[in-house]
């Protein structure tokens, strides 16, 4: 019960918060006074070109700003560029190979100098330097040319078509530069700019006053950000260290913070620390789904190595679609969801559950758990327990189920779960769990990897970068299936293998249409999910942070920085 | 070892049994006994204990998780407690009584198994090192070799090799008691070799077994009746601590996967499972823990109390 409660207050205050905020927020700058920030991982840097980190990534974040940034559903928002540019406005060629944005107008950096065209292209210039080891160099993949139109266009031309051509100076891990400040800092000179890299001019809402490597920046209201009434906040303290666990406690339980960024915590831990009434944990959902893979071929250890768990052998009971629906149906995903995850998770049947344009909305017909339907649909095919040993056979093949994964407590509960699920549709499981530095370490050598899949099913959780799902998609085409001719390489661990899914997924790579890619994205999720149960997701794991009850308009977000909207934030008045 | 038994004269007034000696040493020591008290205690409730309290450790019962053990009651009147569950449940439902049950048979098992495996090995290798002068070069170097080999990388290689043959012949479950067993008992001989050896050496040079050989008697007779019994203390050392480590080493390799299935409980496993919970319920770390920490201290006592009462000079023969 107590759960309940604390799941549906945690709701409710998500959802009310943008509502807190239309109604509370008096729209003066520095008018809330002072916001304290903890990240248990410290900053040790402010330039995101010089550093992979999530931690340095989002405090930046603060400062610099990207053309377009990703808001909580994964669409994207302008923030320097007027508009979005897309086909249908002509800001994206018809060929696909050039993108032309248009900075808004008037913008000025935090030293009152103007922002134009050339700090784009220079940005541009500065990670594709090629003696710069640049962090975000991917961003830019394909980059032919950027050049300045004029003082407020920037045209970015590609080698090839982008049917993504989102990529460059879009999203909190590519934001733009300063020209002037960076200059002197390109190529192998960059990470001696000491003072650019920790103290870099921006135009987001805050600028550093004081930075203190791994631990503390200080910073305070920018006099020239665009919206003369945001920040809300004058000053704010960006503390950096300790652990998950400490963060959490200095929220929720002691109040000395206002915000702390990625608890990575057991449900009943974050809880409890909720329970002390100071604040209030968030969360939100990015594409990290935890999934059973069915194996479609045959891993017996009888088979010679040539051809065990690869096309030539299929799966003597799972390339038996009823089987496999069956075993989906036997799972109750709320169940795992509560013992698992709790506030951090939610129960899926989509492989690619974000998004909003990707995600296959209406396929929810797994969220519920049908044991009696899975018994039904077993004994129709005709596996039935023929010689009384409590496990379902047909044709002289047992039930037997070999379900690995990699060692991780609440993996293995998970496991225990499901095996006593399966139990109850007559199916006998054997667990194994593999140490992760073996089973994800990819050494063709070792049996145990999970692209040999040398089991029946197995276990484990995986996600896409960025917000577009192509490539993920793109993974479970024939020819990427693992195989001895591949060093057992290769995305598709199932074996799957449907001509239909191929073309359409060489269509995807062809289409610019947001809408239409989103329609050909749901149709291969349901592909590999409903329609064949080749993959079946249990949850989908997010991300939880916490802020104080005093501090509003905290939007979690998983496609950008989680400071995405650091400017709307404010205090709650008493 | 029945020629020691018998070899009291014929012809003296009052014909003493040996092993009655040792035993009368034995009981003169309070901890031995207390320890082999305990160890015969938590044999029966391993061995015993599931046809009693017929809950299947497996079952998982996710409405009654959770639930405290029934001392709770004492101090805080509003704790989740319930009589179907004395020692309380895990996370999951599963009962926590039934599966230091089976932990505890798995882990005697192994730990039982694996000393004699490997108190016997090192034995014979002392032995014969130690005797045949020839055998010594080659035996002590191959043991050598043997001490130099680290045993996780070993399991490993042996899982890798020999785990899908070993489930195919004997089941999941009994595949891996094999290959685990023979694992810990083939790298844990080596100490015992090398005491072994060192206690033989010097035993061979002394007058009764001088004046052993020069009646005639053959090399197989004067290690079995002058040497062994001679040695039985380091050896009967080096087991109770083989013991203790064969189930600590069982518990190690569990937590890194390599062990028993995540459903097959030992009382190793069940211990690194409840760290994560080991503030909000120190039950389930706490009994596992004793109960690994008092039969290894049960069995070192044993292994003190014993070697008192084997050796000759206290016994006052």
């Amino acid at each position: 019960m107590k759960l309940k409660t604390a799941l549906m207050g945690a709701a409710a205050a998500v959802a009310f918060t943008p509502l807190a905020f239309a109604q509370e927020h008096d729209g003066v700058r520095g008018s809330s006074g002072h916001l304290n920030i903890i990240y248990w991982q410290a900053p040790s840097i402010l330039n995101p070109f010089l550093s992979g980190g999530t931690k340095d990534v989002e405090a930046s974040s603060i400062i610099l700003e990207p053309l377009a940034r990703y808001d909580n559903t994964g669409a994207l928002v302008p923030y320097l560029a007027e508009d979005i540019p897309t086909v249908a406005n002509g800001g994206v060629s018809e060929d696909l190979t050039t993108i032309t944005w248009t900075l808004k107008e008037g913008l000025l950096w935090s030293d009152g100098t103007p922002v134009t065209a050339a700090d784009a292209v220079f940005t541009a210039e500065y990670c594709m330097h090629p003696e710069g080891g640049c962090a975000q160099l991917s961003k830019y993949n394909g980059v032919e040319n950027v050049e300045a139109v004029d003082d407020r266009t920037i045209r970015i031309t590609f080698a090839t078509p982008q049917p993504n051509p989102y990529g460059p100076m879009v999203g909190g891990q590519s934001p733009i530069l300063q020209a002037a400040q960076f200059a002197d800092c390109l190529g192998a000179r960059a990470p001696e700019c000491t003072d650019a890299n920790f103290g870099p001019i921006g135009t987001g809402p805050f600028v550093v006053t004081d930075f203190r490597t791994n631990d503390v920046i200080q910073l305070e209201a920018n006099p020239n950000y665009r919206d003369a009434s945001k920040p809300a906040f004058a000053t704010v303290t960006f503390k950096g260290g300790g652990d998950a666990t400490a963060a959490g406690r200095a929220v929720l339980e002691t109040g000395e913070f206002d915000y702390a960024w990625n608890l990575q915590l057991a449900p009943d831990v974050i809880q409890s620390m909720a329970a002390a009434g100071m604040g209030t944990p968030v969360s939100a959902f990015g594409t990290l789904v935890e999934r059973i893979e069915m194996n479609l071929t045959n891993p017996s250890p009888d088979l010679p190595p040539e051809t065990r768990s690869t096309a030539a052998e299929p799966h003597p009971f799972l390339s038996d679609e009823n089987v496999r629906r069956a075993l989906s149906m036997a799972i109750d995903r709320e169940l795992l969801v509560e013992v698992g995850y709790g506030q951090a998770g939610r129960a899926t049947c989509n492989l690619v559950p974000g998004p909003e344009i990707y995600a296959s909305l209406d396929n929810t017909g797994c969220l519920v758990q049908d044991i009696d339907g899975a018994n039904a649909l077993l004994n129709e095919a005709g596996w039935i327990d023929s010689n009384g040993n409590g496990i379902r056979d047909k044709d002289g093949v047992e039930l037997n189920i070999l379900f690995q994964t990699s060692t991780n407590a609440v993996r293995q509960d998970f496991q225990a779960l499901i095996k006593d699920m399966w139990d109850q549709i007559g199916v006998e499981t054997e667990l194994r769990n593999i140490d992760s530095s073996v089973f994800f370490g990819g050494d063709p050598g070792s049996p145990d990897t999970f692209e040999k899949f040398y089991a029946d099913v197995e276990m484990y959780a995986n996600n896409f970068d960025g917000t577009d799902p192509q490539a993920y998609l793109a993974g479970y085409t024939c020819e990427k299936a693992p195989r001895p001719e591949t060093q057992w390489q290769g995305e598709n661990i199932n074996r799957f293998c449907d001509p239909a899914y191929d073309a359409l997924v060489a269509e995807l790579q062809q289409t610019a249409d947001i809408d239409e890619r989103g329609r050909i994205a749901r149709q291969l999720n349901d592909m590999l999910t409903k329609d064949s149960m080749v993959i079946v997701p249990l949850v989908d794991r997010g991300r939880v942070s916490a802020h104080a009850n005093s501090l509003g308009g905290v939007v979690l977000n998983t496609w950008d920085s989680e400071l995405w909207n650091v400017a709307d934030w404010f205090r709650i008045a008493e | 070892m029945s020629d020691l038994t018998t070899s009291a004269p014929a012809a003296a007034p009052k014909p003493r049994n040996q092993w009655l000696d040792v035993w009368a040493q034995f009981r003169t020591h309070k901890g031995a006994v207390l320890g082999l008290g305990f160890l015969a205690f938590i044999t029966l409730f391993a061995a015993l204990g599931p046809t009693l309290w017929g809950v299947d450790p497996g079952d998982l019962d996710i409405r009654n998780k959770d639930v405290r053990p029934i001392y709770h009651m004492l101090f805080d009147s509003d704790a989740k407690v319930s009589w179907a569950h004395p020692m309380g449940t895990d996370n999951l439902g599963r009962d926590i009584m039934a599966n230091i049950m089976q932990g505890g048979r798995i882990s005697l098992a192994v730990g039982w198994t694996a000393m004699i495996l490997a108190v016997f090995i090192g034995t014979l290798v002392g032995v014969l090192a130690g005797y045949f002068r020839k055998a010594d070069g080659l035996l002590m170097r191959f043991t050598d070799l043997v001490l130099a080999l680290p045993l996780l990388p070993l399991l490993l290689v042996m899982m890798l090799l020999f785990r899908d043959p070993l489930r195919a012949a004997f089941g999941p479950e009994n595949g891996i008691f094999i290959l685990i067993v023979v694992g810990i008992g083939i790298t844990s001989w080596m100490q015992t070799a090398r005491i072994v050896r060192g206690d033989i050496m010097a035993l061979k040079e002394r007058e009764f077994v001088l004046a052993a050989r020069s009646i005639g008697t053959p090399s197989r007779r004067i290690i079995t009746r002058h040497l062994l019994p001679n040695v039985l203390s380091p050896i009967m050392v080096s087991a109770t601590l083989g013991l203790a480590t064969a189930i600590i080493t069982e518990s190690a390799l569990s937590f890194l996967g390599l062990g028993f299935p995540s459903d097959f409980p030992t009382w190793g496993k069940i211990l690194f499972d409840s760290v994560d919970r080991m503030t909000a319920f120190p039950e389930r770390v706490i009994w596992p823990g004793l109960a690994i920490s008092l039969t290894v201290l049960a069995v070192n006592y044993i292994g003190d109390g014993l070697r008192d009462a084997l050796d000759p000079k206290i016994r006052g023969l």
